[in-house]
């Protein structure tokens, strides 16, 4: 009696056919393991390098700060918070910082930088980075200041000059790397000068109306919980209109920030996962065909409908988590390069770190996905007859609907977790998948139409190379469909990119009409305003607006106090309503930033009667107002009694002041208040001489120059667009491999119908012209399908959300669509080279090999 | 040689193949073709059988249902004593795999495995410990033990064949189903597979069922039934024992 097979021998017996089988078929499966090794390279490196930002941020926190904890202020610190700083042993150090115009000698111009005197002591971890590194430690007790390297590069300074800052001018002790506090993408708006906190009355130029910051650093002991002194302290020092930061708080902040960009980025990546997965189940299910006859013998030969499908199964699995394995190695050393190209955008420098997690992450996915996407063509072996030994099949038997219906809908729940634990919001999951359904359906959909037109008006009257191109597109098993998605997804992503950066560029561009103020001038004092208004005409330019500014608090809203919404445990108005200064302006007319959304613009006043106002609708939102509340301002000690008469609809997007309080003219003309005056320069040249000549008569001025904001915007973008297009590629590179992959696989096709065409006479000219036809096809089909549904995607994001006009750029049209396209010829003419060189026979007899 | 165990009424049974009253059709378009109707017949265990008729006649549809391969619109297939039809086909599969062997025309070998997997294939699926032992002695007996390691692209036709009768009687079958078994072959190799078949029919006592068009070989089994358009025209004595 044969003993009964054990489950392990059996199990064994798999494996081993598993292997014998796979040996023969890796070089062609190999090709299609390959796409998904790029999209899980793309998901690791992205994870890994975010894993390791996190863990740097965290270790780095205290050096970031420079200090334990810090107690800031935007207003002139009153009593009660002094108090509070002296109860906490007294700051360790202290800073006052505010924006202002810095004067270089020689007529080299002026810049707006951001002034940050520092008490003696600060930072108390990490240091100051200096060129000469000595100068971090003498610029002190020498009463010198240290400027941000770049902006002493492009003006030319070396240490021991001399700059202008308000009234004081003093000597550069050493060019600014870097400093606690301070990071490269703020310091490119606004580059940082520090002098010490002594000499900051010297200049002159904290006077009323400047947007000043004061901050008081200390120290913590080991044994202090910061957790807990943050959430003691916070509600009290709220009432003093400041705030709390720990070096833990501060991080955790930041590692949001950059999480955000993060999870964007592992979307991108997850698209490129999602290409090569669909490259997955094309190469089975024609992978499968073919070995249909194989495992017709096995079950004749008595393999179980289990045992055949096993063996696949397990090819597959060990497959994916080869290309796991060789995808997270990948990621890993990809990784390697952000810290190199990301330098300006990072706050710390990074040590990068190999977490378990997400090596075990990338190898997971690559065998999940691989046996996910492989699953439904595998099952056709389930119902393979034993007859097919004594039949020839083409066609893959019969399968259940409902199997496929479950097989897609254990797709879809894995890509929604995937994509849910990147996002972490069940809705932009959900978005995530629609959008995707959305791109591969009209991409599919363009396909499909296509290849109907070219049926329906097939070109009779064309010569045969061509119409046979043509033909060969819906042929019978053709892979048209498969290879125009693998070419459109990765174009449609990376035009996406040209186009959206096109349309958040035109967001911030300027109008070209005289009647745009390019030039901001903040901090007018009203005794300055004439005089600065004179220098403008002088220099033949147009005063465009001249904003007054009053500053005021809330005082209340109908009859709540703003102490008793304080202590309003469920209060709906936001926090930093009640502890904020307002910024406010007076006129008696909208600008084209703003509409009326609710209630009646209203400039009349009448006696006895509450002030009408205009608020914003952000401010609506945040405060719960609604047109008909009262709501008391006090200004400069002065109660006022408003009454909300209109919402605007704020354009906030627009280049230039706007208010979420508007006053009505003939009530705060007589308030303290200071000017902001705008204008507009027709050149460079003019807005330097203009920045010039105000600097030097009014030192407090600030000045903002909106042409030089949008061109550090833009190159932020541009950094950022790299990391998005390096992530894109990906997506360009798994969609070359799947479409190598499908040439291949329909290679012995080709070369039989070649053969053929050469057996009855046809030349190589005309054999190579089929081909490149077809694939030229192919190529400019798919990318300008890509392009096409990106142009469409941006136009409405324009329209739809930022609603502007904008002008595609030509990128990806004149680069893109004949750059891949060319590509595809190339790939596709390197199948046909060899029928075109050899005798027919020889052909077939090594093909059959 | 290891042999598999029967279960006691196979030394005992005298048929070990009845088929009754069997009819089988298949669509083809709108239309629906009978392919046979009203089959019956036994073989004998021990005998060697064959199936003749033109090309259409149903020779190879009526194997089919004889080995388990396909199920019948009705009537019954009675294998080593055993009704199919009371079998799902996992049933069937390990059924064939204790009992029965093939050998087809296009020799349907795996490509994948090479001269000696493919034979001991079915000795695996049977978890038989010493199979390569086995399947090297049967490729010496086929006259290929020096080939084991080639793969079937790398044999000839013949050399296939042979491989491919070396498989079918590697699980020491009962009974063995060859269609067509010269069909892809010249003659002088077609005979020496047939001699083959022949001669292990002697040795081991397994039914040989042959499916041909070929009269001069079916003249060399002990039965032969004609078929012609679906149906029996007539079952004859062949060569004598």
């Amino acid at each position: 009696m044969t003993n009964p097979t054990s489950k392990r021998a059996r199990f064994l017996w798999l494996l081993k056919m598993a292997r014998r089988d796979g040996k023969a078929s890796g070089k062609k499966l190999f090709l299609f393991v390959s796409s998904i090794i790029l999209g899980i390279a793309a998901v690791v490196s992205i994870q890994s390098f975010g894993v390791s930002l996190k863990e740097n941020i965290g270790l780095q926190s205290k050096a970031l700060m420079g200090t334990d904890y810090k107690i800031g202020t935007n207003e002139t610190p009153r009593e009660r918070l002094l108090e509070i700083v002296d109860s906490l042993g007294g700051a360790a150090a202290r800073e006052i910082s505010f924006p202002s115009m810095v004067v270089f000698p020689d007529d080299k111009g002026s810049r707006l930088i951001q002034v940050r005197g520092i008490e003696k002591g600060f930072p108390f971890y990490g240091k100051i980075e200096t060129e000469p590194q000595s100068a971090a430690e003498g610029y002190y007790t020498e009463n010198k200041v240290l400027l941000d390297a770049t902006v002493m590069l492009q003006m030319q300074l070396k240490p021991g000059d001399s700059i202008s800052l308000g009234d004081l001018k003093v000597p550069i002790g050493g060019a600014l790397k870097a400093i606690p506090g301070s990071t490269a993408f703020f310091s490119a708006v606004a580059p940082t000068l520090v002098i010490p906190y002594e000499l900051i009355e010297a200049t002159g130029l904290v006077q009323f109306g400047s947007r000043v910051s004061y901050d008081y650093y200390f120290l913590a002991d080991d044994e202090m919980d910061l957790v807990k002194l943050r959430s003691d302290l916070r509600p009290v020092l709220n009432n003093e209109n400041a705030f709390i930061q720990t070096h833990i708080s501060g991080s955790e902040q930041l590692g949001r920030r950059y999480d955000n960009f993060g999870k964007f980025l592992n979307l991108v990546a997850f698209i490129a996962l999602l290409l090569g997965c669909v490259g997955i189940a094309s190469a089975i299910h024609i992978y499968i065909k073919e070995k249909l006859r194989s495992v017709a013998i096995l079950k004749c030969l008595g393999a179980s409908k289990r045992q055949t499908f096993l063996i696949y199964l397990i090819q597959v699995a060990v497959i994916g988590l080869l290309a796991g394995i060789a995808g997270t190695i990948i990621g890993l050393l990809v990784q390697q390069l952000f810290p190199i190209f990301l330098a300006d955008l990072l706050p710390v420098d990074v040590q990068l770190i190999i977490s378990l997690n997400v090596v075990f992450n990338g190898i997971v996915l690559g065998l999940l996905m691989s046996v996910l996407f492989a699953l439904y063509p595998l099952m056709s072996t389930l119902y393979v007859s034993p007859l097919e030994t004594l039949r020839i099949s083409e066609t893959l038997p019969q399968q259940s609907k409902l199997a496929g219906l479950v097989v897609l809908s254990l797709i879809f729940a894995f890509i929604f977790l995937f994509s849910y634990s990147l996002l972490d919001s069940t809705r932009y999951a959900l978005f995530f998948i629609l959008g995707l359904i959305v791109t591969f359906s009209v991409l599919a959909g363009m396909a499909q139409l296509f290849m109907k037109a070219v049926k329906t008006f097939f070109p009779a009257g064309w010569g045969f190379a061509s119409r046979q191109s043509l033909l060969n597109l819906f042929r019978p098993q053709n892979q048209t469909l498969i290879l125009i998605l693998a070419i459109g997804v990765g174009t449609f992503l990376i035009s996406t990119l040209y186009f959206t950066k096109d349309v958040l560029l035109a967001q911030a561009t300027l109008e070209n009409s005289s009647e745009t103020p390019n030039i901001i001038l903040l901090d007018v004092q009203s005794e300055q305003q004439q005089a600065v208004a004179a220098t403008i005409s002088n220099n033949d330019l147009k005063v465009l607006e001249n904003m007054p500014i009053v500053t005021m608090r809330l005082h209340a809203i109908n009859d709540k106090t703003v102490n008793e919404m304080r202590r309003d445990s469920v209060l709906k108005v936001d926090r930093w309503i009640l502890n904020h200064e307002f910024r406010v302006s007076y006129r008696n007319a909208l600008t084209d930033a703003e509409t009326i959304q609710q209630g009646e613009w209203q400039t009349q006043l009448a006696e006895g009667q509450p002030i009408p106002i205009s608020i914003s609708d952000n401010l609506v939102r945040d405060a719960g107002l609604k047109v008909g509340d009262d709501v008391y301002f006090n200004v400069q000690g002065v109660i006022m009694h408003t009454r909300v008469s209109s919402v605007r609809l704020v354009d906030w997007s627009r280049m230039q002041m706007n208010f979420m309080i508007l006053f009505p003219e003939g009530v705060l003309e007589n308030a303290p208040q200071f000017r902001v005056i705008t204008t507009q320069t027709p050149d460079e040249t003019a807005s330097a001489k203009l920045q010039q000549q105000l600097v030097q008569q009014f030192p407090n001025i600030t000045i903002i120059d909106i042409r030089q904001v949008l061109t550090v915007l833009e190159d932020l973008l541009s950094k950022i667009t790299w990391l998005i297009n390096f992530m894109a590629f990906f997506s360009i590179l798994t969609g070359f491999i799947v479409l190598i992959g499908a040439v291949k696989n329909s290679k012995y096709r080709r070369i039989r119908e070649s053969v053929l065409l050469r057996t009855l006479g046809a030349k190589s000219r005309q054999i190579l012209k089929i081909t490149v036809l077809e694939y030229l096809y192919l190529g400019a089909l798919g990318s300008l399908t890509g392009i096409l549904l990106s142009l469409g995607g941006s136009q409405l994001i324009a329209w739809l959300v930022f609603d502007t006009p904008f002008v595609p750029s030509l990128v990806p049209f004149l680069i893109l669509l004949p750059g891949i396209t060319l590509l595809v010829v190339l790939v596709g003419l390197s199948n046909s080279i060899s029928v075109i060189k050899s005798p027919p026979l020889e052909v077939l007899r090594s093909e059959s090999r | 040689m290891p042999r598999l165990q029967n279960s006691g009424k196979f030394s005992k049974m005298t048929k070990i193949l009845n088929i009754s009253q069997l009819k089988k059709s298949y669509d083809s378009g709108s239309k629906k073709i009978t392919v046979l109707e009203d089959i019956t017949f036994s073989v004998e265990k021990g005998m060697t059988f064959s199936i003749v008729g033109p090309s259409g006649s149903g020779k190879t549809t009526l194997l089919g249902l004889c080995a388990g391969l396909d199920k019948p619109d009705s009537g019954t297939v009675t294998l080593c004593g055993v009704d199919l039809s009371s079998l799902n086909e996992d049933g069937r599969a390990v059924l064939r795999n204790r009992n029965v062997g093939f050998v087809f025309q296009d020799f349907q070998l795996l490509p994948t495995l090479t001269a000696l997997e493919n034979v001991i294939v079915p000795l695996e699926l049977q978890g038989v410990k010493n199979a390569n032992q086995v399947g090297m002695e049967l490729l010496e007996k086929v006259g290929l033990a020096n080939r084991h390691h080639h793969y079937p692209t790398q044999l000839s036709g013949g050399e296939q064949q042979r491989v491919a009768v070396a498989r079918a009687f590697s699980n020491n079958p009962a009974l063995l189903f060859a269609d067509e078994p010269t069909g892809n072959l010249d003659s002088a190799t077609g005979e020496k597979i047939i001699e083959l078949l022949f001669q292990l029919n002697k040795d081991r006592g397994t039914t040989l069922v042959i499916v041909t068009h070929d009269m001069e070989l079916a003249a060399k089994t002990q039965s032969i039934l004609r078929l012609k358009s679906g149906k029996i025209v007539s079952t004859e004595a062949g060569a004598t024992v």
